[in-house]
């Protein structure tokens, strides 16, 4: 049984169709990654999977479940957690401060939430930040600290929305490195990636989307040879100029 | 029930309603552009209406006419409100935002109390008894001249949104703040003049009342209130829900007179607005909710 | 934090002693700062901690005040009993609004405008309700004792006052503490973070309106039995829920003492423009003082006093941490 399971979810805005008749599975484990340009669809997709938008139609089944219709907090209990593409710390808050909050999530205790957090903020990296005010972090810093945050919920599956973007060759590699290491203790990971280098680090498997249609799956160096896929980022021309 | 106690009261709500139309004009003007609720709106209201009962026991002008000049005194106030307070909170958290508006509101409100005193006056025109009769349907005539009135001004606005430069980047504005931004316009600007012109909307509103009520610091409050009504009835930011709003509204009002005391009628106004809130926030016409 | 409590156990023991040395006079402008504090802490669990912004908690404070005294003057019950009674009506009320307000995902203004507008249809059904003495307002008898809450002096309302804010205190430092505490203030941070990490926001929204309007009540008790005039305009217009948020927001928003502080500021400050500039003939201008420093708060303090004092204590707070 995969750990998530999509079937022909659809979603409109108005006229528009934001994803369309989109089905994947996702296996526990594995590291699946979502490609396609601007608009394809990709943060609505993430969005109804974990329950801040309600598709139109079709289903999302998670670790035997059937997910729609859930809240997001509801959702997050369930062990699906997701990130957002533009961060969003407790400003006023430190950093510790900050993922208590979601260690809560699980910990019965503040004081066992505290350490639960306090692990996992030296998990990230953030160690020296500990007591640092959330408003006072670099983007880089602010992107573990909301990674900081989904793992301390003691999530199954992990959704990223962009982490890499914005940050420095380097933080890209400790990144990797890192999400690898979540990866290995058992979090399985659905990310939304721009960065290719980051991408190809870590997933084994790409679905591509475009005007929020599935236009393609598989591995990742065969998904970037696929002609709709060139076509899709460069244009038809190009892709004929090619072919 | 009596047809024509129905028909009378429709009338005079409807008529009254052109003046709530004007008020809420220059509140959703200054929503739709800045996402600011302008608290002191009801505090800008008695400022038009005192300096045009001022005027009148000066010089004998009529409030009729000298709406100009409430409209103009106005103008400015918002234009100094807008660049001493408003541009500053533009970034600001929406509570932070509200706060200070109503500070603002207090400042204004007393401040007319300071310079005017406490206690109401009722200025006497010409005109305040006389009545038209419409058939069975005896109509105010004062209520009618501000009703027209009013609604010669917001076609006045609607004017210099559509033709003028500044009009034009004001609208822009209220559709895309950014995109505003990037064609280059001095925004600083715009927004204050934006604040001005409905202010100078409730500031002209504010002299086509004084005929019609008592002036006092505190007339504008239940005002400010309904106004927030009609707003959110016809969708904020929506110039022409502000109109049709405010038609409704004071329709609403008028006719529950027939089943709650009239001092209650403001209850009805805001029955509206939660109804409205719950159901459809962002208004009746769309607007950008 | 050692430092912190002795500092205030030692405020705590002069406040005790205070009326020792001070006039009637003095101990009920001392009243009325701990009424507002109390008030405002009231307030500012739901504002200042979770979020939502109120400008209609004097329907809370009305409901209150209303309920123990209709329940003291019609069938004998001592508002020291009638006040939970109101406490838990005000807080029904409340949770109706929230209710409303939170299910259909009202924010920002949306959300004031929705307070206001239950705030002024709760003030003028009250004018129109014979039992509440309509336009007349309702008088409240004077029957001085203990049970009745009723005194002569200002002194037993000073330690009742106290108790008041001692009591606010409490329960906003447990809130701090607790796992409530925590997620309100991170849903007044951001709400989709908080609801993504497993935060449900409608519920946590409800437990701080409940809160924050079942507190308010309780003032509203103690205000009846300390003016014993209770009147629509007086007690539920939109100006007595400024009244209400004044303080917190000059003293430090979202913070325990800040109600507090903005109270021993502003309190006095507006007593004296009150009984000075009207003998003057300049009634109002303790509200255009107030209005300006609403603004001023808004523009130059945006974290409050406290934020303010505690960024100088800071320093010294550290040092003693290390000794």
């Amino acid at each position: 049984m995969p750990l998530l399971e999509l079937k022909e979810v659809n979603k409109n805005f108005g006229g528009l169709k934001a994803v369309s008749q989109v089905s994947f599975e996702l296996n526990g484990g594995e590291i699946l990654g979502i490609i396609g340009p601007n608009g394809a669809g990709k943060t609505t997709l993430f969005n109804v999977i974990t329950g801040f938008l309600k598709p139109d139609s079709g289903e999302v089944w998670f670790n035997g479940e059937k997910t729609v219709g859930l809240k997001p907090h509801q959702v997050c209990k369930k062990g699906m957690v997701r990130t957002f593409q533009l961060v969003k710390p407790f400003i006023e808050l430190t950093v510790l401060e900050n993922v208590v909050v979601a260690a809560l999530n699980r910990a019965k205790t503040i004081k066992e939430a505290r350490e639960k957090a306090l692990r996992t903020i030296e998990l990230v990296g953030l160690k020296e930040k500990t007591n640092t005010l959330s408003s006072g972090l670099t983007l880089g810093h602010r992107k573990r600290l909301e990674l900081a945050r989904t793992l301390a919920t003691e999530p199954k599956l992990l959704l990223l929305d962009e982490v890499m973007a914005g940050l420095t060759p380097t933080e890209v590699d400790e990144l990797i490195r890192l999400l690898k290491e979540v990866n290995h203790r058992g979090v399985t990971i659905l990310l939304i990636e721009h960065v290719m280098r980051g991408l190809m680090a870590l997933s084994r498997r790409v679905v591509v989307l475009n005007y929020g249609q599935k236009i393609a799956e598989g591995v990742p160096g065969e998904v970037v040879k696929n002609r709709q896929v060139i076509e899709a980022y460069l244009g038809e021309e190009f892709a004929g100029a090619q072919g | 029930m009596d047809l024509n106690l129905i028909l009378q009261l429709t009338t005079s709500g409807f008529l009254l309603g052109g003046v709530y139309s004007l008020i809420a004009l220059g509140l959703s003007l200054i929503f739709g552009v800045m996402k600011i609720i302008n608290f002191a709106h009801g505090a800008m209201l008695v400022w038009g209406m005192y300096i045009a009962f001022t005027l009148m026991n000066w010089t004998g002008i009529d409030p009729f006419f000298s709406f100009a000049v409430s409209a103009a005194c106005l103008f400015v106030l918002g234009y100094i409100v807008q660049r001493t307070v408003v541009n500053r909170i533009m970034t600001f958290h929406e509570s932070m935002q509200v706060i200070a508006m109503v500070g603002v509101m207090m400042v204004l409100e007393n401040m007319a109390q300071l310079i005017w005193g406490p206690d109401p006056h009722s200025p006497h025109t010409k005109y305040s008894l006389s009545t038209i009769w419409l058939g069975s349907i005896m109509i105010d005539t004062p209520r009618l001249l501000a009703f027209l009135l009013a609604f010669l001004i917001a076609a006045a606005v609607f004017v210099f949104l559509k033709y003028t430069d500044i009009g034009k980047s004001i609208r822009a504005s209220a559709d895309n703040r950014t995109g505003a931004l990037i064609v280059g316009t001095n925004v600083n600007r715009v927004y204050a003049v934006c604040f001005g012109v409905g202010a100078a909307c409730v500031g002209a509103a504010g002299s086509l009342l004084v005929p019609l009520m008592p002036v006092s610091p505190h007339t504008g409050f239940p005002f400010k209130l309904t106004s927030f009504a009609i707003v959110i009835l016809g969708g904020m930011g929506s110039l022409p829900g502000a109109m049709v709003g405010g038609l409704m509204i004071g329709v609403a009002e008028s006719l529950g007179t027939v089943f709650i005391p009239s001092s209650l009628k403001q209850v009805i106004s805001f029955g509206i607005m939660v109804l409205i809130l719950l159901l459809r926030p962002k208004g009746l016409f769309g607007g950008k909710g | 934090m050692k430092i912190i409590y002795s500092f205030l156990s030692i405020l705590l023991l002069i406040l005790l002693l205070l009326p020792n040395f001070v006039s009637d006079y003095i101990l009920g402008i001392f009243v009325l700062i701990f009424f507002y504090a109390y008030m405002g802490q009231s307030w500012n669990v739901l504002t200042g901690y979770a979020g939502p912004i109120s400008l209609g908690h004097s329907l809370y404070l009305g409901i209150g005040a209303y309920i123990s005294t209709k329940l003291a003057m019609d069938l004998g019950l001592t508002p020291w009993i009638g006040m939970w009674i109101g406490g838990l009506g005000a807080a029904l009320v409340g949770l109706a609004i929230g209710f409303l307000g939170f299910r259909f995902g009202l924010k920002g203004v949306y959300f004031v405008l929705l307070t206001i507008a239950f705030g002024e249809i709760g003030r003028l059904t009250v004018l129109h309700l014979k039992p509440l003495g309509h336009m007349m307002g309702l008088f409240v008898d004077f029957k001085p004792g203990l049970a009745n809450f009723h005194f002569r002096g200002n002194l037993p309302y000073y330690y009742i006052a106290l108790g008041f804010v001692v009591f606010s205190l409490i329960v906003v430092r447990a809130l701090e503490v607790s796992k409530w505490g925590r997620y309100f203030v991170a849903l007044r941070e951001d709400e989709d973070a908080a609801e993504s990490l497993g935060v449900n926001v409608f519920k946590y929204k409800m437990i701080a309106i409940g809160i924050s309007s079942f507190m308010t009540a309780l003032g509203g008790t103690f205000y009846a039995n300390y003016i014993f005039y209770l009147h629509p305009t007086s007690v539920m217009s939109m100006w007595v829920s400024i009244e209400i948020i004044m303080r917190p927001i000059i003293g430090g928003l979202g913070t325990p003492f800040g109600p507090l502080i903005g109270s021993l500021l502003l309190t006095p400050l507006s007593e004296i423009a009150r009984s000075y500039f009207t003998k003057a003939g300049l009634e109002g201008i303790h509200i255009v003082i107030y209005g300006l420093l609403l603004i001023a708060a808004v523009l130059f303090f945006p974290g409050g006093i406290f934020a303010f004092i505690k960024k100088i204590l800071k320093p010294i707070l550290r040092e003693s941490k290390q000794m």
